[in-house]
């Protein structure tokens, strides 16, 4: 049977045909649907882990206990993984165990492109490439077989444009796998360093084998067509070469590209009269071929920074354009924005008009930082924020003088890897505030569940863990819920966190407005009163517009939410909450 | 079946370009031909500009439509049309949806609507106006103008040999199957 499938969900369906019982991720663009459609298929357990590295422990144990395991993650979270990671390296798995890694080049949900093909070489485990969605499902068992035989964790590495492309998938069965027994054994698994030593030679080894693998493996092919050309290519870039050039050129096409075939490529570079890597991000590739001495042509010609498409290659290399339509009218760009009825939109419009420094973090609400809210200073990292805004106010009390930074981070991201930072403001006597900006949800990634919403990945009930008794718990001395559809009481707990230097939480608690049901309530703007002072306009809500002078609120759009009445000086918003009171 | 056609939709994050494009790759699955697609997820989607591509003939390489290759576009929103307008091919179509969502800027009165943009359309390409979401209402609800538009474009395309009532059925929660089933229909009349 064929089914039209997602880079992701072929992933997801290759775990399940070669006899993955184990997966855990964090949700993040664009590796996400991997474990959502993973949890679809019973025989296999799944769960959202915190964050990256608690899923990639999970599947190390899980593999050590002799399941074949997954973790999957997308690019930045390899970042966090890393430290396990690793030494997974050395110690070697029981089970297979892929780790699934999915780069967004071109950063449309991300706050880098980091090429994460090197973690492979830096790690020194071996890499698979799939093309499309095909290869999404026949890597992972590849990937499966190699980690088993070769005694090694496999990144499994997608871009966004593998992993949230679309083509066909040849279904097959789930393919039945035994649990291999588990045997304690000190010297392999505990790496203290006199083990360690001893596993550091069994990587080096590991690796000249792998490299006989990488040469002989069907997934390294060489595509002969006319020799003038010849283009070393891989994942994504594959398919736009192919695309570009058809037959008329020679393709070494690398599915495994971690160890690379010094063989092959030798060989394929004796056979064209030149020749081209296309590679998307950093000159991975290339530098690889230089190093054998090979004459080549990469990043000169093709860009490093952004996505490729067969357009970008189609110029570089045959100095030619497609005919297109063009136009010279430039139309208004269309950023995304906090959606009508979010309940963070309150809260940053209070910290504006405080015109405090707000450390920001990663979720919907770094959109907080667009006009005309811009309430956020920075977003570095999943909770960069808490820990950051203690840095600041440290180095400014350092400084002899005082001010107060805010921090805000989600609910999600706090679970991931805000709590640390709260434990520092705690324990170094710090006393910059966190924010929470609890919507019980994991919003930007599409709604996942997480550690605060009471339910796990499998549909199964969960207890819901207590942000306000967990910072009481970790020692802060005030700890503020508040409603983040009320300004006022937002802006009394900012007003109380200025004026002491207690240790202070703010937990603005609020639903996600995308989470059904839609709440349902009315603003409307009496045209009689309004003054037409545009304050309303300075929320940023997208249901409320100016239309040759008149301010009105779009009934399709608007939730009910009360901020704009809460805003306009002159009352003259009414409006019907979501709960149905008139206000 | 020849040449590979590349679509592009386009829209407004939240307006069902996804929905519209699953129901036509799995029929053109049905018919026997290879489908690639690509979608953009996340952050986009908060009231962004989306765009989702299909690609589709007897062995499709790219999921990823380069400019001057698409040989239809829909657009769900006028203003979208024009700004991927030079993704179309020498001679290609746009289906555009007369629906104008403002952006930010213009809500809050910094940047003004463009005027004329039927006009541009029309003047640089082979253009189809649909007022689909007028259409989608009259049916009951507003958020069925993507399987309006999927109408248009299937009869456009000329791919009317598939069952795609079919395959609207398998793609739309049950509640909503008439509703769709009845915009497809009105789309396929329009053209």
């Amino acid at each position: 049977m064929k089914k039209v499938m997602l880079g992701d969900e072929a992933v997801a369906r290759g775990a399940y045909e070669y006899g993955v019982t184990f997966a855990a991720a964090y949700p993040g663009t664009p590796s996400t649907e991997i474990l959502e459609n993973i949890a679809q298929y019973k025989e296999i357990y799944s769960e959202w882990a915190p964050n990256e590295k608690v899923a990639v422990e999970a599947a190390i144990g899980a593999s050590i206990a002799g399941a074949r395991s997954l973790a999957a993650m997308k690019h930045v979270g390899l970042n966090v993984a890393a430290d396990p990671l690793f030494t997974f390296a050395y110690t070697g798995v029981n089970g297979g165990c892929v780790i699934v890694t999915a780069d967004d080049p071109g950063m449309h949900s991300s706050q880098n492109e980091q090429d994460n093909r090197y973690y492979a070489k830096f790690a020194k485990i071996p890499m698979l490439e799939p093309s499309d969605s095909q290869e999404c499902k026949d890597f992972v068992g590849i990937a499966l077989d190699i980690s088993e035989k070769y005694d090694t964790p496999v990144l499994l590495r997608l871009t966004t444009r593998v992993a949230h492309g679309k083509g066909v998938v040849e279904l097959g069965e789930r393919k039945p796998v035994e649990m291999k027994p588990y045997k304690k054994d000190i010297p392999k698994y505990v790496m203290v360093p006199a083990n360690a030593q001893k596993r550091h030679v069994v990587v080096e080894e590991r690796l000249k084998v792998l490299e006989e693998l990488t040469e002989k493996i069907e997934i390294n092919r060489i595509e002969w067509g006319g020799r003038d050309i010849g283009i070393i290519t891989s994942g994504i870039s594959y398919l736009y070469v192919k695309e570009v050039f058809g037959d008329e050129v020679s393709v070494l096409k690398l599915g495994m590209t971690y160890p690379l075939p010094s063989k092959l490529i030798r060989k394929f570079a004796e056979s064209v009269k030149k020749l081209y890597v296309v590679e998307e991000l950093e000159p991975y590739i290339e530098e690889h071929v230089r190093a054998l001495g090979i004459e080549v042509i990469g990043k000169e010609l093709i860009p490093r920074i952004g996505e490729l498409n067969p357009g970008i290659i189609r110029k570089a290399i045959k100095k030619e354009e497609l005919p297109h339509v063009s136009v010279e009218v430039k139309v208004p760009g269309r950023p995304p924005m906090l959606c009508a009825g979010c309940p963070h939109r309150g809260v940053f419009y209070v910290l504006r008009k405080k015109r405090v420094p707000v450390l920001g973090d990663i979720g919907c609400y770094t959109l907080g930082a667009a006009p005309p809210l811009e309430a956020i200073d920075t977003c570095i990292c999943m909770g960069a924020s808490i820990s950051g805004s203690h840095g600041f106010q440290k180095a400014i009390e350092h400084s002899g003088r005082k001010q107060k930074i805010f921090s805000v981070i989600g609910d999600s991201t706090f679970f991931h890897s805000g709590i640390t930072g709260l434990i520092d403001i705690v324990y170094n006597k710090g006393n910059a505030v966190p924010i929470i900006l609890d919507n019980r949800i994991t919003a930007m990634t599409g709604h996942q569940h997480n550690p605060g919403t009471g339910k796990t990945l499998m549909g199964e009930d969960a207890p819901e863990i207590d942000i306000a008794k967990l910072s009481e718990a970790i020692g802060v001395k005030r700890v503020r819920v508040v409603n983040p559809f009320k300004l006022k009481e937002i802006e009394d707990a900012v007003d109380e966190a200025m004026n002491t230097d207690d240790t202070m939480v703010i937990i603005a608690k609020g639903p996600c407005a995308l989470i059904p049901p839609k709440p349902q309530g009315e603003c409307k703007i009496d045209q009689e009163k309004c003054k037409k002072c545009g304050m309303c306009l300075r929320i940023g809500c997208p249901a409320i517009s100016k239309k040759d002078g008149i301010f009105s609120i779009d009934p399709d759009q608007c939730t009910g939410c009360t901020v704009c009445q809460q805003v306009c000086p002159f009352d003259a918003i009414e409006c019907v909450s979501h709960r149905g009171e008139v206000k | 079946m020849a040449e590979v056609k590349s679509v592009l939709m386009v829209g407004v994050g939240g307006q069902g370009t996804i929905l519209a494009s699953n129901v036509l790759s799995e029929g053109l699955l049905k018919s026997g031909y290879d489908v690639k697609m690509s979608e953009v997820h996340g952050m986009s989607q908060r009231g962004g500009s989306v765009n989702t591509q299909i690609r589709f003939g007897e062995k499709v390489y790219s999921p990823v439509i380069e400019m001057g290759a698409a040989d239809v576009i829909v657009a769900f929103e006028k203003m979208e049309a024009v700004r991927w307008l030079n993704y179309l091919k020498k001679g290609g179509t746009v289906i555009v949806n007369t629906v104008e969502i403002p952006p930010l800027s213009v809500l809050i009165g910094k940047e003004e609507y463009p005027k004329d943009l039927l006009e541009i359309l029309k003047s640089n390409a082979h253009t189809i106006a649909v007022e689909a979401d007028k259409i989608a209402e009259g049916l009951g609800n507003v958020r069925a103008q993507n399987i309006v538009l999927l109408g248009v474009l299937v009869k456009h395309l000329g791919l009317m040999n598939i069952d795609w009532e079919e395959v609207i059925r398998n793609n739309v929660p049950k509640k909503y199957i008439d509703l769709n089933i009845q915009a497809f229909r009105k789309g396929l009349e329009l053209n």
